[in-house]
């Protein structure tokens, strides 16, 4: 089950590699890379947020271990993403990259996105859980939920007009937190 | 693989296009030679849909680029038409439901002439041209299109404009049963768009009912389209049922949907940015590195007089 859901999630990534090696990407190839990367981080990232809420419901602790390989799957997409941007996108000007980041608050937030997502991926081991203690840990990894709300305003503040795709993802991450406050967990960690 | 040579001329020939116009016997000896290398070397680029018919008499306008057209599968199945939906394949693969035959235009305002004029009347007796234009979208990324059409003024002198003619305003078809994309307000429909009586009356600005040599595809804004090519791709409207002749600045749909980042003018321009993304560097569609956009998408020659004195910050 869990090997199954990583390969799903693995998916989308094989068929852009797949599309790239035989130029069926769209007519904006780095467009076309950049959306996929960039919408398949936020569904992940969602669905690693619905692991919990889903373990209490269901009853099913051995769902556990999901949420870290979500995440992890959700950073790897999430940087492929920025990747994207940064290289095939900007061409690695930096002066434009730091003059984007600073100036247009949509490429501010999901940068900020980003660097939420980038120590909870350093430290998905169990050995960092140790060493920083189960309640540090915890707290780190509370940015989760700073990460998921910048990736949605990141994502309203680009469209042109059509707010529907955004609102449906922003509208997500709210019944998972209320499914979270109504399904208390038992366990410390939240 | 069974092919009609009149799909396979205009595909082969079509980056050769002003060659091809130039001389009949020339296009003639193509047909001869044209079917085995068309077929079988892009045999997925036949039109996404409408009709595709190759235009006849087509001869070469002036103000064209040499530079090398987008591929017409790019250009037929990239497009924004919200119409349609919002995505840039909607279009490609929802525009077969809109009707393009029969077709008016309603001719109203500040004209002597009005009327509703059946589209083979707006163009008779005119001579189709092709002009090579590049576009560039406000999205920032561009395509050059080898359009099929009449010069906008000549057509809307036709009409003979009052003195009190000081914009003109055009009006795409609403029409939810056609246009399902009309369904979702994701703008307040019909779309609308407008140009300076001056601007539209320059030989640039373009009504266009082809492009590649054929009748425009569906999805590229069939039957006929405004194409103005210093301006942003939005201002060029797409199936237009409607041309107003008026007296006070048309409220464009853009502009009336998020007036801080669309203005009126909307003419390419490095140097004003969106507020959200830079417009100093466009991606040509095909290419990979992105190039620097040029100041009125580089007709400053022929346009940058008719905004001299003005505030090109301001009047974005």
């Amino acid at each position: 089950m869990h090997a199954g859901v990583v390969v799903a999630a693995l998916l989308p990534l094989a068929n852009l590699a797949l599309r790239a090696a035989t130029d069926h990407l769209g007519a904006d190839p780095v467009e076309d890379i950049t959306h996929t990367t960039g919408n398949w981080a936020l569904r992940l990232l969602l669905a690693s947020l619905a692991v919990t809420p889903l373990r209490r419901l269901l009853g099913v602790p051995a769902l556990a271990p999901l949420r870290r390989s979500l995440g992890l799957l959700a950073f790897l997409y999430a940087t492929l993403h920025a990747l994207t941007y940064v290289g095939l996108d900007q061409g690695f000007h930096w002066q434009l990259l730091v003059e984007d980041v600073l100036e247009r608050r949509y490429v501010t937030a999901g940068f900020a996105a980003w660097l939420c997502l980038l120590p909870l991926a350093a430290t998905s081991t169990r050995r960092s859980m140790r060493r920083l203690g189960g309640a540090r840990w915890t707290n780190l990894h509370r940015l989760i939920h700073v990460a998921a709300p910048l990736a949605c305003i990141h994502y309203f503040w680009l469209v042109k007009t059509d707010l529907l795709p955004p609102f449906v993802y922003s509208a997500i991450l709210a019944v998972l937190w209320l499914a979270r406050l109504s399904l208390p967990g038992k366990d410390a960690v939240r | 693989m069974n092919c009609r040579s009149s799909e396979i001329t205009a595909e082969s020939l079509y980056l050769r296009r002003r060659e091809f116009l130039r001389s009949a016997a020339a296009a003639t000896a193509g047909l001869a030679l044209a079917p085995a290398v068309g077929c079988e070397a892009e045999p997925q680029a036949k039109p996404v849909s409408g009709p595709g018919k190759e235009l006849a008499d087509v001869v070469p306008g002036p103000f064209s680029s040499d530079e090398q057209p987008t591929p017409w599968k790019k250009a037929s199945s990239y497009n924004n038409f919200y119409e349609f939906g919002t995505d840039k394949d909607d279009p490609s693969r929802r525009a077969g439901s809109l009707r393009t035959e029969p077709w008016s235009v309603a001719i109203e305002g500040e004209v002597s002439k009005p009327g509703l004029v059946p589209l083979e009347d707006l163009l008779r007796g005119r001579v189709l041209e092709e002009r090579i234009y590049r576009l560039r979208c406000v999205e920032a990324w561009s395509m050059v299109i080898p359009w099929v059409g009449i010069p906008l003024g000549e057509a809307l002198r036709a009409f003979e404009p009052t003195s009190q003619a000081k914009f003109v305003e055009f009006t795409t078809l609403y029409d939810p049963e056609q246009m399902p994309g009309q369904r979702r307000r994701v703008l307040a429909w019909p779309y609308v768009e407008g140009l300076r009586i001056d601007e539209a009356m320059h030989p640039l600005s373009l009504l266009a009912v082809g492009m590649y040599g054929r009748v425009l595809p569906n999805q590229n804004g069939a039957p006929i389209r405004l194409v103005v090519p210093w301006k942003y791709g939005f201002k060029s409207i797409k199936s237009i049922v409607r041309i107003r002749f008026t007296r006070e600045q048309p409220i464009n749909s853009w502009n009336r949907s998020a007036p801080q980042e669309y203005g009126f003018y909307a003419n390419v321009n490095p140097e004003v940015d969106h507020p959200r993304w830079s417009q100093a560097r466009e991606r040509r569609i095909g290419d990979f590195r992105k190039r620097p956009t040029l100041p009125f998408n580089g007709y400053a020659e022929q346009v940058a007089g008719l905004y001299r004195g003005m505030d090109l910050r301001a009047q974005f």
